[in-house]
């Protein structure tokens, strides 16, 4: 956090900042570690002990310079081989907002990785060497911050330092970018930002060698991106998570249906509906430790009491009546195989969605998507790990959800293996 | 147009608390992990409101070094009372003594390390599935990497190459007999978000993290306090000086900082200000480069 004279950091603007969470994928050789240790240098959000650390691990390592690459490969064996294995977690600050970084390794042998890091983020910065332009590392990258429902893309276009900054490279590189968005990615908010993350061009601090740019930087990008709208505010969904019911004198009737809530805005009164039973019912109340609320929105964790005495449990969900979500115990949706094991068509796997647990048989594969080509290739049997694919599955008892296009927590689910617990696919629902 | 965001410290908390009623809900027998420090206190903070009106649905474990503060043990044993909660204690001196573990010898000894054998017996011996804890990512490097849930096999070991994707917020806490999960609702808060959240949510906390006078003693850049297990080594001497902690751990290994702040707000600026980790002050941590990543394999906290 940067540290100003002036700043009282217990005040009402720095307890009340908003939280954005970014993803970013790109390799070593893209600038990726050097950007984010950038990032954190110029927003003072690097300690001495860690730079310490750092140095000397890369004296000992024999680097000539710092390699802030070891600030971010955390594990013993990522820098032993000096590449990253996982998704590693950054965490920044700026008087603005605050920020968590969702690191990720570029390579496709690490989609699943990728496909984890953009699961939960708001935006995505999507790196170009300005030396190489588009490649096909390029479109897999924003491909997969549109297919995980990222809405708002940065591409920056790095290395300018390399290419004298050159206003035409940068525009080359913007327009091949966008022919290729037009076509697979509607929708998608895009901004593009020409940097130099090692001569710190643009990242923190606006270029003064590339006058001929006049927009934000990235820092102030990130500052900057609405994130209200991330959220369906519309259609109201409450997957029920635990039942509280308190053993005591005072509360003996209480009966609160805890959880967070996945989409609307609730208010007491609301008419809602109970699934899978169908029931109607209002809320009476929504609890909280601090008091009752008039209302309630995404994500906030909150306990809901309803009029009428229902039999209600965990994997329930308690959603406005005017749209109710989807029910069905067959549809079809993308997946991502995450697994060293292949999946096989046919294959049984339990299946978590929302607070609800079921079984579900992976019944066809519709088709295996080429991420760097988009090309859908049909006739496969099985999916190997970090292989996305369009399928069709039945369960054995039917999910409420969306589309995961119109709400990221009602429409996604992950597949476990049965045999050894492991979360081995991550689900999107079409 | 009304605004329908929450401020990070409300979002934080939300996610902290969804956390711990998932961990009330996929396990049989969970416990959070008390240390007595600011992040242990906040995650018992959090699980009051989780499961309001209700009681706290699980057990508070310590795991004592015998190498405590005495203002933790007294702040943990009021707290208690007051919460209604239920307090189950580790001894590693009961360790020590039943021959578990062998005491470390020499000017650096500590039983820091001790306690995962502690920890470990004492989650098998009660049979807990699910172990809270108050780990951060931003705290160290092998910690960024740490799921919120994360699974532990029959040694209690973590496999740091070989751990579940997380996706969403969908958590996968399923185990066979034997293992056990740990579990840390409060990942994502750096600790700047931790004071902020004290302050804003009026939490009490030990004395320790106010400035106090004590008699302490310089090594290796860090401030330790002075007690009759820390043996000093010749040149070392102990001085009266205003200190306080910023983290709460066995006074074996918690460094202390030169400081006056007698209130949140000061501490929050001192923080804000301060150019080392919170972990910098940690003995534990200086062993090696992968200190941390070592012992959580072996199943640390």
């Amino acid at each position: 956090m940067t540290a100003t004279e002036e700043a009282d950091f217990s005040s009402k603007a720095y307890l009340n900042m908003q939280l954005l969470r970014f993803t970013t994928a790109g390799s070593v050789d893209d600038g990726k570690s050097t950007l984010i240790g950038r990032l954190l240098y110029d927003s003072k959000s690097l300690f001495e002990d860690q730079l310490d650390a750092v140095k000397r691990a890369s004296v000992q390592k024999g680097s000539e310079h710092l390699n802030l690459a070891l600030f971010t490969d955390g594990l013993r064996a990522e820098r032993e081989q000096g590449i990253t294995i996982d998704v590693a977690y950054r965490y920044f600050a700026t008087p603005n907002r605050k920020f968590i970084i969702a690191d990720t390794p570029g390579h496709i042998q690490y989609t699943r990785n990728m496909v984890t890091g953009a699961s939960t983020a708001n935006a995505a910065i999507v790196l170009i060497d300005a030396r190489n332009g588009v490649i096909e590392q390029t479109y897999r990258h924003a491909f997969l911050a549109y297919l995980l429902g990222i809405p708002h893309i940065v591409v920056c276009i790095n290395k300018m330092d390399l290419l004298d900054y050159r206003q035409d490279v940068f525009e080359k590189i913007k327009a091949d970018f966008n022919a290729f968005v037009a076509k697979v990615l509607p929708g998608e908010d895009l901004r593009f930002i020409p940097i130099s993350a090692l001569k710190g061009d643009n990242v923190v601090k606006p270029s003064q060698k590339m006058e001929w740019y006049k927009g934000r930087t990235l820092l102030e990008t990130l500052e900057t991106i609405p994130i209200d709208q991330d959220h369906d505010m519309v259609r109201q969904r409450f997957p029920v998570q635990y039942v509280i019911r308190p053993e005591s004198e005072k509360f003996h009737d209480y009966r609160g249906y805890a959880g967070r809530i996945a989409g609307g805005i609730f208010h007491p009164g609301d008419e809602v509906t109970v699934l899978p039973a169908g029931i109607k019912t209002k809320i009476q109340r929504i609890d909280t430790f601090n008091g009752p609320l008039d209302e309630a929105f995404p994500p906030m964790s909150v306990t809901l009491l309803l009029n009428d005495d229902i039999d209600i449990s965990r994997g329930d969900m308690i959603a406005g009546t005017g749209a109710l979500p989807e029910a069905a115990s067959d549809f079809e949706c993308m997946i991502c195989w995450m697994n060293p094991k292949p999946m096989q068509l046919n294959g049984k796997y339990a299946l978590k969605h929302n607070t609800r647990d079921v079984r579900c048989l992976i019944d066809t594969i519709c088709y295996v998507l080429n991420i760097n080509t988009l090309e859908q290739i049909p006739g496969r049997t099985s999916l190997a790990m970090n292989e996305i694919a369009r399928i069709h599955l039945r369960t054995t008892k039917p999910l409420f959800f969306d589309p995961y296009t119109t709400n990221r927590q009602t429409g996604s689910l992950i597949f476990i293996d049965e045999a050894t617990n492991e979360t081995v696919a991550a689900g999107m629902i079409l | 147009m009304k605004d329908y965001n929450l401020t990070h410290l409300r979002e934080l908390e939300s996610e902290a608390i969804y956390i711990l009623r998932e961990v009330a809900a996929q396990f049989e027998r969970p416990a959070l992990l008390f240390s007595g420090g600011k992040d242990s206190i906040v995650l018992v903070h959090l699980s009051r409101k989780a499961f309001y009106p209700a009681s706290i649905p699980f057990p508070l474990v310590h795991i004592d070094t015998g190498h405590n503060f005495k203002e933790a043990i007294t702040f943990r044993d009021e707290m208690v009372k007051q919460f209604n909660a239920r307090l189950i204690v580790g001894s590693v001196q009961e360790s020590i003594d039943t021959g578990r573990v062998v005491e470390e010898k020499g000017i650096n000894a500590s039983r820091n390390v001790l306690q995962t054998v502690t920890l470990l017996d004492t989650i098998e011996k009660n049979k807990f599935d699910a172990a809270i804890g108050g780990g951060r990512r931003d705290e160290e490097k092998a910690r960024a990497k740490e799921r919120f849930f994360s699974h532990r096999d029959e040694f209690g070991q973590w496999d740091p190459k070989n751990q579940r994707p997380e996706l969403w917020n969908i958590f996968n806490g399923k185990k066979r007999m034997g293992e056990h999960f740990r579990v840390f609702p409060i990942s994502n808060w750096t600790e700047m978000d931790v004071w902020q959240y004290i302050l804003q949510e009026n939490i009490e906390l030990p004395s320790l993290y106010f400035t106090h006078e004590r008699e302490v003693f310089f090594r290796d850049g860090v401030w330790l306090a002075a007690a009759p297990f820390m043996e000093m080594k010749p040149g070392e001497k102990a001085e009266k000086l205003r200190v306080r902690c910023r983290t709460v751990g066995d006074i074996s290994c918690t460094g202390l900082v030169l400081s006056t702040a007698d209130n949140l707000g000061d501490i929050i600026q001192e923080i804000a200000a301060t150019r080392v980790t919170e972990r910098g002050g940690r003995y534990d941590d200086k062993r090696s480069d992968a200190a941390m990543e070592d012992r959580k394999k072996e199943g640390y906290f």
